[in-house]
């Protein structure tokens, strides 16, 4: 069935009519990043005002791969639960040559996690369920469809801005801007920052299809399938994917000099379905052609104007680094904002998320650039390269390894970065939270939702002793009596992923930021201090 | 043929990605000869003939494979 795009109301603003007292923040962008930014800062108590130019979710499924670290980052914002059920959970990638499989990857060997390696979920599905989840906070989170940022300007301590709306035009003053308008960011252009990088000359089609009897046979197991040089598609690249409501993602390589337009039309696209899907009836949702990019931006802060998601960075799909890269940037950025606001950090914390981030987001880049390059060889040597490689891949386990089909998204490490204090944990400081079954007064749970309640957290894996410090939430794995919440770790795998008698400090955002085997309250202060940007050298 | 152990992972897509750096701009003709003297190199650096005997057998046997 095909999704129902029911508009959002317009609600005239009241800036129509009189002056608004300025804001602490605008987003400007009410897609997946835009949303999760303002969820995030209402659930800790920040306002912001979030402006679209338009009234509807994404049109076609877009984004469809969500990884387990960007659905536990949504666990804690609250949507979590609902994607997951509603969902295509996947975690194996089968990768073909012709038509052999040569190569599988397992993206989450082990068990005892909440969420899987990777759900499929159209992107129009995420961005209802984040509105809805928004709607929960109708003091904190103002949704402004049709409201379009015609110009901004940067005033130091705070950015004015003029909004375009189907009554009128009206003014706004916050005192940040949170660009999460997309790859084609109008707040960048406006800027007129350098946003170039590298643009591959091949194309792809991605065409969703619906279809009752699924593709991958008839007793379908939801996978990633790629094939090099597949028999229904000679020479070029292929991948499919499930999606929910029986819809089914089809990408395809064309030529380099194809023409995008005339290759989305339904009578060009429809003979290249049915050289996959066969007789079996189907009908065509959403097509598109598109072209690789990576590229980001030198800087993601400009003073009072901060980028984030696809405005700061764009990477090629394979690998389904792009959305999962926005989520983690607004987990790195919340916390740090909301400090900065608060008055309890410098403002120079915010400066670390460009730092954290960047890293990211370059990372993305590399990974992604490299799985392009070996997708789409560029000089009769890299394509015989290539083709040698995929001969040895039916036999040689060092040849399968290189093929490279897309390298999946796994949780950024920040290992090494000034904010965290380094520890020698079997989970090293920087590390995002890596999650286990665990068993408390409430019955059975994830280590994951105690660690993510919003403020910094120290649990205690085994005989450690966690001192009573102020303002920071304790835990405790397998330890028989304290003042705080204990909790006991199923089949012991929380105890095997962290150590025996250990410590961790974690950043509001999950990610480890100090460990201690004798956690001294003197000591955890410090910690908690870094992280919150004490140590860093002061603004230029 | 001898099945080879895996021993570029974890570093594998870094080193393919050097191996075509080193091939960016040149001709044809001299990506063959830079491919000659890597193997003659990567021989040298092997430095066991029976090794080198059966890794060559084993890459010519997917001729007829």
């Amino acid at each position: 069935m095909a999704y129902d795009y029911t508009p959002f109301p317009y609600v005239s603003p009241p800036g129509l009519t009189a002056p608004e007292a300025r804001h602490r923040v605008v987003i400007v962008g009410a897609g997946p990043i835009g949303l999760a930014m303002a969820i995030d800062l209402a659930q800790r108590g920040v306002a912001s005002v979030v402006l679209d130019d338009n009234n509807v979710v994404s049109v076609g499924s877009r984004a469809i791969c969500w990884a387990k670290r960007t659905l536990e980052i949504f666990d804690r914002l609250g949507v979590g639960e609902r994607m997951l059920a509603k969902g295509v959970t996947w975690k194996i990638g089968r990768q073909f040559h012709g038509a052999e499989e040569v190569y599988s990857f397992d993206l989450l060997p082990e068990e005892g996690h909440k969420y899987p390696a990777f759900i499929n979920l159209q992107q129009y599905y995420a961005e209802e369920y984040l509105v809805d989840r928004a709607r929960d906070f109708p003091e904190l989170i103002d949704l402004r469809f049709k409201n379009k940022v015609v110009a901004h300007e940067d005033r130091g301590n705070h950015v004015a801005l003029t909004v375009e709306t189907p009554e009128g035009t009206y003014s706004l003053q916050t005192e940040y801007l949170l660009a999460c308008d997309g790859a084609g960011s109008a707040t960048r252009e406006r800027m007129g920052l350098d946003f170039t990088g590298q643009t591959f000359q091949e194309q792809f089609l991605i065409a969703d299809i619906e279809m009752d009897e699924s593709p991958f046979g008839p007793d379908p197991v939801p996978e990633r399938w790629f094939w090099f040089d597949p028999p229904f598609h000679a020479g070029k690249s292929a991948l499919l994917h499930a999606q929910p409501d029986n819809i089914y993602r089809i990408d395809l390589q064309l030529d380099v000099d194809a023409d995008g337009k005339a290759e989305a039309a339904p009578e060009k696209v429809i003979p290249r379905i049915k050289a996959i899907v066969g007789d079996k009836p189907f009908r065509l949702d959403w097509v598109s052609v598109y072209k690789f990019r990576c590229i980001k931006l030198d800087r993601f802060v400009h003073n009072r104007v901060i980028f984030v998601g696809d405005s700061a960075h764009v990477v090629s799909p394979f690998g389904a680094r792009g959305g999962n890269g926005g989520i983690q940037d607004i987990d790195n950025l919340g916390w740090k904002l909301v400090a900065v606001l608060a008055g309890e950090a410098d403002e120079r914390l915010i400066e670390t998320y460009h730092d954290e981030r960047s890293h990211g987001s370059a990372e993305n880049i590399l990974n992604s650039s490299r799985a392009t390059n070996f997708m789409t060889p560029k000089t009769p040597i890299e394509a015989l390269f290539r083709a040698e490689v995929l001969r040895l891949a039916h036999d040689q386990p060092f040849a399968r390894k290189l093929l490279n089909s897309g390298r999946l998204s796994v949780p950024c490490s920040l290992e090494g970065f000034p904010l965290q204090t380094p520890g020698t944990g079997a989970v090293p400081s920087g590390r995002a939270v890596v999650d286990a079954p665990i068993n408390g007064p409430e019955g059975d749970g994830w280590l994951l939702e105690q660690v993510q309640t919003g403020g910094f957290t120290l649990v205690g894996f085994g005989d450690v002793q966690l001192p009573e410090v102020d303002g920071i939430a304790r835990v405790g794995i397998n330890q028989r009596s304290a003042d705080y919440p204990c909790f006991t770790a199923l089949k012991g795998l929380a105890i095997r992923r962290y150590g025996e008698g250990r410590a961790y400090l974690f950043r509001p955002d999950g990610h480890v930021c100090a460990s201690f085997t004798a956690p001294e309250a003197d000591a955890i202060l410090a910690a908690r201090a870094r992280a919150m940007g004490a140590e860093l050298e002061p603004s230029r | 043929m001898t099945i080879a152990p895996d021993r570029l992972s974890p570093f594998q897509d870094e080193f393919y990605s050097a191996l075509m750096q080193a091939h960016e701009g040149l001709t044809e003709a001299q990506s063959h000869a830079l491919n000659a003297r890597l193997v003659l190199m990567m021989a040298n650096r092997i430095g066991d003939l029976d090794s080198l005997v059966d890794i060559l057998k084993t890459a010519r046997s997917y001729e007829h494979g």
